[in-house]
């Protein structure tokens, strides 16, 4: 949490800048009172639990949570004024859902949905060589053809990679990419996202557990009960589990526990 | 069979049959390219709303046409079919927007009072159920030049608009959460495939009926998305599907005394249900059967 105070005038640096978001869905606040203030180049992780308020804050951050008080600002853009946001700088990622039952689509068709802008509703020249790239560069490319339906959960969620990879942008986010998705699957995620870091893409990631992404992380921001309980270097292990890094995992509804298993696992 | 051919040969010289082919042939290619969003978009059933909330249209029109003494008395049923089926595709658009809880309930008054309120007000404007008949189970027989331009006019501003903006609708239609982070318009490519999905009810109204209108935009796809694996491939393929099967279901009821929009209907569902048979027998449990990680060895041997 690095801004508590106004929204910053926007710079050149910065990518994120939300101050005081609340947002209430009718059965109690989600949010209450997060600031968040991303700068170009970073990777950063939004960690919590169940009901933490970890996705609401990301779809705040898109524009897609309602809020009741707060301002999110993208590349110095008011989000509150969709027109003026450069969503072409933003690719998003969606929490894994399974392919819908309805009509069949190929990978690169959903790929090339990623082309399209506010006020470019048809796909420019040499759109499908882009998404073919896109797919290439998260291992797919030999499957561009194939149907979404057809394909593993991991493989889905790297075309939603690719789909938002697509328009070069400058700020990632992602929604929970590795749920639910194999080791190596995580570990093929890392090697990409990781790359991108390095050409200097900021990545924001919605996360549970840390797992895979680790080495790709350089901040973390951990939410309880809709607010900011740390933000800074990123939660070590818990020692008291056997298994991977599930720091995490405890569902975040009713009250606090005495003794927290987040902060126990806090640096 | 050679009996049969000559007795089509002979009806497609008159002018008449002639033009309720093109009409045919124009509506079912067009029909299924809307459907295509609708499946898509779990809304297979707006097409059926439309056309129910359509017929008030139909009577509207034909009352304000009884008012004004046009000739004939249904000069207006077209226009306020029009005008009738967007409010209704809209208001259908804006319920399912707001969340299922109360829609559902939403939907099923707006059906019934829509095909109600046709029965009612046509009684009002001197007329009978009987003459609502044809807009509930198509007049193919009685199409004029001036109804075939309608019809191809019409025709084309969908075939625009469904194929011009294919990628934007398929993207709203496949993940709106996606296309909304996109800063694509979601809500106004929304309501444009309703208003499209309006204007297709309309044009195909003469063809099968409001009744079965929902059927032609959708039954091709649903035999369609059996025989593709993308989007594209799977409209083009309603497109030519919805065109054979109204104007073979059409050239039935040439030498076959049966209604005509039934007939396109009926064939649509048997091609439907013979292609599910077929692949079924053709490619069982195909993807049950399909290895999800074929570059991760399997762990466990059954």
């Amino acid at each position: 949490m690095r801004v508590t105070g106004d929204v910053p005038a926007p710079d050149s640096g910065t990518v994120i800048a939300a101050t005081g978001l609340e947002v209430d869905y009718g059965r109690g606040r989600v949010l209450r009172g997060v600031d968040l203030h991303v700068s170009a180049g970073e990777s950063l992780a939004l960690l919590g639990a169940n009901g933490s308020g970890k996705s609401t804050t990301m779809r705040a951050l898109l524009g897609m949570a309602p809020l009741t008080a707060g301002d999110v600002r993208l590349f110095g853009a008011p989000v509150r004024d969709s027109g003026a946001v450069p969503w072409h700088r933003i690719g998003y990622v969606p929490q894994h859902r399974p392919a819908p039952t309805g009509l069949p689509a190929t990978a690169v068709e959903v790929v090339l949905t990623g082309l399209l802008q506010r006020r470019r509703l048809w796909l420019p020249r040499g759109a499908r060589g882009h998404a073919l790239e896109a797919l290439d560069a998260v291992g797919m490319a030999d499957r561009a053809d194939r149907a979404m339906h057809e394909l593993s959960g991991g493989q889905q969620q790297r075309v939603s990679i690719a789909r938002a990879l697509v328009r070069t942008p400058d700020l990632l986010v992602l929604d929970e990419p590795v749920a639910g998705v194999d080791t190596p699957t995580q570990q093929a995620f890392a090697r990409v996202l990781t790359e991108l870091h390095a050409n200097g893409t900021t990545v924001v990631v919605v996360l549970h557990e840390i797992g895979e992404l680790r080495s790709l992380l350089q901040r973390a921001v951990v939410l309880r009960h809709g607010r900011v309980v740390h933000d800074g270097a990123l939660p070590e292990p818990a020692p008291d589990h056997a298994g991977p890094e599930h720091e995490h995992v405890h569902a975040d509804h009713g009250e606090p526990p005495t003794e927290p298993t987040l902060q126990r696992s806090l640096p | 069979m050679i009996d049969w051919f000559a007795q089509i040969g002979d009806a497609l010289t008159s002018p008449l049959l002639q033009r309720a082919l093109i009409a045919a042939l124009i509506v079912g290619a067009t029909a299924p390219v809307v459907g295509t969003y609708l499946v898509q978009r779990r809304l297979s059933l707006l097409g059926d709303g439309v056309g129910h909330v359509a017929l008030t249209g139909v009577a509207m029109g034909w009352l304000v046409g009884s008012w004004t003494h046009a000739e004939p008395n249904d000069a207006y049923a077209v226009v306020g079919a029009v005008v009738a089926a967007i409010i209704g595709a809209v208001l259908i658009e804006a319920v399912s927007a707001r969340g299922r809880t109360s829609g559902d309930v939403a939907l099923a008054l707006l059906f019934y009072g829509g095909i109600a309120g046709g029965v009612v007000i046509i009684s009002l404007a001197g007329g009978t159920n009987a003459n609502l008949m044809a807009y509930l189970f198509g007049s193919l027989s009685t199409v004029s030049t001036g109804d075939l331009v309608t019809t191809a006019i019409m025709s084309g501003l969908i075939l625009v608009v469904g194929i011009g903006l294919r990628t934007a609708l398929f993207a709203v239609s496949h993940d709106p959460e996606f296309a909304r982070s996109s800063g694509l318009p979601v809500r106004v490519l929304t309501i444009l495939i309703a208003i499209v999905a309006a204007l297709t009810v309309t044009v195909s109204m003469r063809v099968v009926g409001l009744l079965l209108v929902s059927a032609l935009m959708i039954v091709p796809v649903a035999i369609a998305q059996q025989l593709t694996s993308s989007f594209r491939r799977t409209m083009s393929a309603a497109m030519v599907i919805g065109a054979l099967v109204c104007v073979g279901g059409l050239l039935i009821t040439f030498t076959e005394p049966l209604a005509p929009g039934a007939t396109i209907v009926v064939l649509a569902v048997t091609v439907y249900a013979g292609v599910a048979t077929v692949r079924a027998v053709v490619r069982p449990r195909r993807v049950r059967a399909a290895d999800p990680h074929p570059d991760v060895a399997d762990d466990v041997h059954l």
